[in-house]
């Protein structure tokens, strides 16, 4: 019987006159891998910034296992611990070295010892394969170490799910594999995790489900044989075809 | 008098003229730190307040202000001319300072808050460990600018009486109407203490410098 981890139900988000998204909702199963595509301007990043409470929406609701996240009197930063969020620009705190960025949310909200969160800050980054860069700084480190930084740093927070908002799309194209192959070993290791990206070989071969949303709404969700072979909608297969020969066309560009 | 001694009765003004500048130069950091931390997280109606702040006190040239904390508040407080001097000259270096940490503040706020936040720190830490570390570098650079202004400035406290290098070259200069020599003098001591001051400042930048490729 598969435990839902994040629920939400009926979610909706406007900003004046201007609707983002309206009465969605979605289902994410422990251990699942979920991926929304998508054109640009659907809400999908606003749909994770709701998730992690950066954003309040304006109706529904969303819970992480049992609790209600968005009622009132929620402690958002206790909330937070244990979502982790993986940014499009990184967002790295530039003034300190990988280890002292994964180290910070150890040491200041879970209160650990410097040691302790040394230890475990150490540990996320060799996972991520940046253990001999612990003490670079960002502005020292590639777009794609940056990244997996990132990764490490939310990773270290041990959160329910793992949220990634286009994690690839402000890279170099040579350094989009380092990224995915994190991801795609995250995702082997159980991790629960919500992507939003317009990778489409990643979501083919690691997404248990994936969500086609266009403008504010989910068009159609399923396994990747039923959205890449079988979509019951023309529109997407229209979106994916066109994103599946874009991406081909820019690979081979780079070739 | 001999040319030694005519410089160093200038020179022992320098006592005073630091002085005035270490006491209105971090208390118009510590004011304008908290007033830029208040008008740039503190909501609209705290920015407007702010934002008064510093209109008023920058559009006062600071004798004015000298002469209404001296002349006119000091009695009834009993303000020595030095403390009335060097408090005039800090609060209005404070509205000057809000701005210069209110624009650094803006520039690393945004996306390295929600950074922050997205790991779990509240509002106050991702100030504290994240923005603030991240401010003061970039202040650095438009804060050695106030520093010397400050520096400069605390000359006006010689209309109050204050001995400071102006004021002793003025008192000099009549006695042995040297007065070229005399203010030639302070001129020199002046741009010494601003010339190591932006050095040293300038040396705080590179050393504090956050390390990246070219």
């Amino acid at each position: 019987m598969p435990k839902p981890i994040l629920t939400i139900k009926n979610l909706t988000k406007t900003y004046g006159e201007n609707v983002i998204f309206q009465h969605l909702d979605l289902t994410v199963n422990e251990g699942d891998t979920i991926v929304i595509i998508g054109p640009s301007g659907t809400g999908k990043s606003t749909l994770l910034r709701c998730v992690n409470l950066l954003t309040r929406p304006n109706d529904g609701q969303i819970w992480l296992d049992d609790m209600e996240i968005t009622a009132k009197g929620t402690d958002e930063d206790q909330v937070r611990q244990h979502i982790g969020m993986v940014f499009q620009n990184f967002l790295l705190f530039n003034h300190l070295t990988a280890l002292g960025n994964v180290k910070l949310g150890l040491t200041r909200v879970k209160k650990m010892s410097d040691e302790a969160a040394t230890k475990k800050a150490m540990h996320e980054l060799a996972r991520v394969g940046l253990a001999d860069r612990a003490n670079h700084y960002p502005g020292q480190l590639s777009g794609g170490q940056q990244q997996r930084v990132g990764i490490a740093r939310a990773l270290a927070m041990d959160p329910r799910i793992m949220l990634f908002d286009e994690p690839t799309s402000a890279l170099d194209p040579e350094l989009i594999g380092e990224v995915l192959e994190v991801m795609r070993q995250l995702s082997l290791d159980g991790m629960t995790m919500l992507v939003v990206t317009h990778e489409m070989g990643f979501a083919r071969e690691v997404a248990d489900r994936i969500v086609f949303m266009e403008k504010g709404y989910i068009v159609e969700e399923g396994s990747p044989d039923e959205m890449f072979n079988h979509p019951k909608f023309p529109r997407t297969r229209e979106f994916l075809w066109k994103i599946t020969e874009l991406y081909g066309k820019k690979e081979k560009d780079a070739e | 008098m001999d040319f030694g001694q005519f410089i160093s009765y200038i020179a022992s003004g320098t006592i005073y003229t630091v002085g005035v500048t270490l006491i209105a130069l971090p208390s118009g950091l510590l004011i304008g730190t908290m007033l830029a931390l208040l008008y740039v997280y503190g909501g609209k109606t705290a920015a407007r307040v702010m934002n008064l702040y510093s209109t008023i006190f920058r559009g006062i040239p600071p004798i004015v202000l000298l002469f209404i904390l001296f002349f006119a508040v000091s009695k009834g407080i009993n303000l020595s001319a030095f403390w009335a001097g060097s408090l005039s000259l800090g609060m209005v270096s404070s509205a000057y300072q809000m701005e210069i940490v209110r624009g650094a503040l803006l520039s690393v706020s945004g996306d390295q808050l929600m950074g922050a936040r997205a790991v779990g720190l509240g509002r106050l830490q991702a100030i504290r460990y994240v923005v603030l570390p991240q401010a003061v570098r970039l202040a650095i650079p438009p804060w050695s600018n106030e520093a010397a202004i400050v520096i400069k400035d605390s000359s006006l406290v010689y209309a109050l009486g204050v001995p400071e290098i102006l004021r002793k070259a003025q008192l000099i200069g009549a006695s042995s109407q040297r007065y070229l020599l005399a203010y030639l003098s302070a001129a020199v001591i002046y741009f010494l203490l601003v010339f190591a001051t932006t050095k040293l400042l300038n040396m705080l930048e590179k050393k504090l410098a956050i390390p990246s490729n070219p």
